[in-house]
């Protein structure tokens, strides 16, 4: 097979005003646009039935959109599926490993549909293998793995052909920490080779770790498309700076809430926490008056509101929920 | 355009590259299961054999009724057991397998985001199951003509046996994935009771189709059943002497027949894999 070339002026994913409406009427996806350019790592953060893999299946020409268009590296993936897939690399919501295959197996196969030779299909795929912490596995049966391991060899599988573009749906969704931990440091290796990544989940933390912008979805649409810090900014409106002042008392905090505006500020033991909707300039400012009235402070922290706030804002409701 | 800046990703010969990958996983999962296949492909026709060719002549209640009309008997079977053993690797080799393929665990999806057309996938389906129904007619004609208590007289027309036996294969791959795509996994065994059997009793394995003019309207109802063409024409190219349908019947009933479950599968699969 040749080499995947194409223009690299085209955005790796390109979805504009996209619409699903399954028989039985159920728009599961009402006007999705957005634009992800090649090396990145995006992240679809979403709840249950929001329609994430629905537009996933889209980008993967498994859905036809009722309307609207995706183009993955400027190919329209309606109209050239079969060019569209060859850039694809899919770890799909569920297992769809071959079980009638062993794990090797799995990836040769894989590797063959994608034109690779059996001997090249070989040594990649075991290669893969021991990446993928399943060298030993490689003759079982995908049926005797864990539903970890079985997340890994998806993984590799997607990977296997050299995608220029992987797209997982809610990867980590059943992994135990170390799993999962062990899977994002997967993902930022292959991101950090130049690999673009697009990702679903309803893990906040999974999204805020890993991506450089999060979609925020919800009824079929997208609320919100931004990079984590300024999702919090515009959406989480206050930060919390907190330090620790050994020594200051209750008089220190009625003096910093004149001089700091539009703040609100709490004192308990000698933990002073500074509620303000942009940390970004005063925090300049509380280290001018504490330095000119001579208080020495510790552990001094900025935290930014949380994706959970975000997402609170935007959908008046709580992704756990 | 963008179109004109990406050079075309996969070119044709690609295709069948990528289809030839998907026939050899198919037969990578036969090898792995040589066991279970031989017995698959043998129990019915040596049963058949058994009972009908051996059995029966020598408790005396042969068919026909004295030894040349057993032997013409023996030798009409043949066709017949090769013919149910082709139509049914299509089921056993294709449908079975993507039924299951479809159902929970969705395994074929992989094989869907392959780089090529969705009927290119299906194609391969189309493959394989022919490709093992010419390995089955292989094994049961060999046993066929060893099981039978009394003489067989074959003589084989080689141009039509070597155009029936293909095209009744990729036949029988096109019905196996027409079914695949029309069952839901629920009903695996309505499989069996509403089609296969049927479709062997009334395929004209015991008897030549030509002799059911005795019973008219069954002798016309039958010919919806693809099993008739293939076991008329395997008639006609394996013996001499007994009477069958006209080869243009036969033929335009194979091709007829292929074509139209090539459509209706194909059509299927992707109803299946592509919302
Ligand atoms: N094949 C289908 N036919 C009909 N409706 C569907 C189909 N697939 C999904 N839906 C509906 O579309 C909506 C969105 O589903 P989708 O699977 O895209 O959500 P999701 O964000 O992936 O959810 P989850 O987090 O549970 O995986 C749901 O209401 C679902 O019931
Ligand atoms: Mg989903």
């Amino acid at each position: 097979m040749v080499a995947p070339e194409f223009d690299t002026q085209n955005p790796a994913i390109e979805v504009n005003e996209l619409v699903k409406t399954y028989t039985g009427s159920i728009t599961a996806v009402k006007g999705v646009s957005f634009s992800i350019p090649r090396g990145s790592i995006y992240g679809l953060l979403g709840p249950n039935g929001a329609g994430k893999t629905t537009t996933f299946g889209m980008i993967t020409t498994r859905v036809i959109p009722t309307s609207g268009t995706v183009t993955i590296n400027g190919i329209d993936v309606v109209a050239r599926p079969a060019a569209a897939k060859s850039f694809l690399g899919v770890v799909p919501q569920s297992n769809t490993l071959d079980r009638s295959l062993s794990v090797r197996e799995n990836l040769t196969f894989h590797g063959r549909y994608f034109g690779m030779t059996t001997k090249v299909a070989r040594t990649k795929a075991d290669q893969l293998l021991e990446q993928f912490r399943l060298r030993e596995r490689a003759a079982a049966p995908v049926g005797s793995l864990s539903g970890g391991m079985a997340q890994r060899l998806m993984v590799a599988r997607a990977v296997m052909h050299s995608p220029t573009i992987l797209v997982l749906d809610e990867p980590t969704t059943g992994l135990d920490p170390q799993s999962r931990l062990a899977l994002w440091q997967i993902l930022r290796d292959l991101n950090a080779a130049g690999q673009t990544i697009l990702l679903s989940t309803h893990y906040m933390d999974e999204a805020d770790e890993l991506c450089e912008a999060i979609a925020i979805m919800d009824h079929g649409q997208i609320l919100a498309l931004d990079t984590p810090e300024a999702l919090k900014r515009s959406y989480a409106k206050q930060a919390q700076i907190s330090l620790d002042l050994q020594g200051a008392d209750q008089g220190l905090a009625e003096v910093l809430s004149k001089s700091l505006p539009d703040t609100t500020i709490g004192f308990v033991g000698s933990q002073l926490t500074i509620s303000t909707a942009d940390p970004t300039d005063l925090l300049p400012m509380l280290v001018k008056e504490l330095v000119a009235m001579e208080i020495s402070y510790r552990n001094l922290s900025v935290k930014q509101g949380s994706l959970e706030s975000v997402f609170l804002a935007l959908t008046g409701r709580d992704l756990r929920e | 355009m963008s179109l004109t800046a990406s050079k075309p990703i996969i070119v044709r010969s690609h295709y069948a590259q990528t289809i030839w990958s998907l026939v050899m996983r198919d037969l990578r999962v036969l090898i792995s299961r040589w066991v279970m296949f031989l017995v698959r492909v043998i129990s019915q026709p040596i049963l058949i054999v058994f009972v009908l060719a051996y059995v029966f002549p020598k408790i005396g209640q042969g068919v026909g009724g004295n030894a040349a009309a057993e032997a013409k008997f023996s030798t009409l079977l043949v066709a017949g057991v090769v013919g149910i053993s082709i139509i049914t690797q299509g089921i056993q080799a294709v449908a079975l397998p993507l039924v299951q393929e479809f159902s929970f665990t969705r395994e074929i999806e992989d094989r869907v985001l392959a780089p090529i057309p969705i009927w290119g996938v299906a194609t391969a389906k189309i493959i394989s199951g022919a490709l093992q129904a010419l390995l089955a007619a292989l094994v049961v004609f060999a046993v066929s003509i060893f099981i039978p208590a009394t003489s067989i007289h074959l003589s084989v027309n080689w141009p039509l046996v070597l155009t029936i036996i293909p095209i009744a294969a990729v036949l029988s791959g096109a019905l196996g994935l027409a079914i695949g795509t029309i069952v839901p996994p629920t009903q695996v065994a309505f499989i069996f009771a509403i089609i296969l059997l049927p479709m062997t009793f009334l395929g004209a394995v015991y008897y030549p189709w030509t002799s059911l003019g005795a019973i008219p309207w069954l002798k016309w109802a039958v010919l919806i059943n693809p099993l008739i063409y293939i076991n008329e024409g395997l008639r006609a190219g394996l013996t001499t002497g007994i009477e069958h349908m006209n080869l243009f019947g036969v033929y335009a009933g194979l091709l007829g027949f292929f074509l139209f479950l090539l459509l209706i599968g194909i059509r299927g699969f992707k109803r299946r894999v592509i919302s």
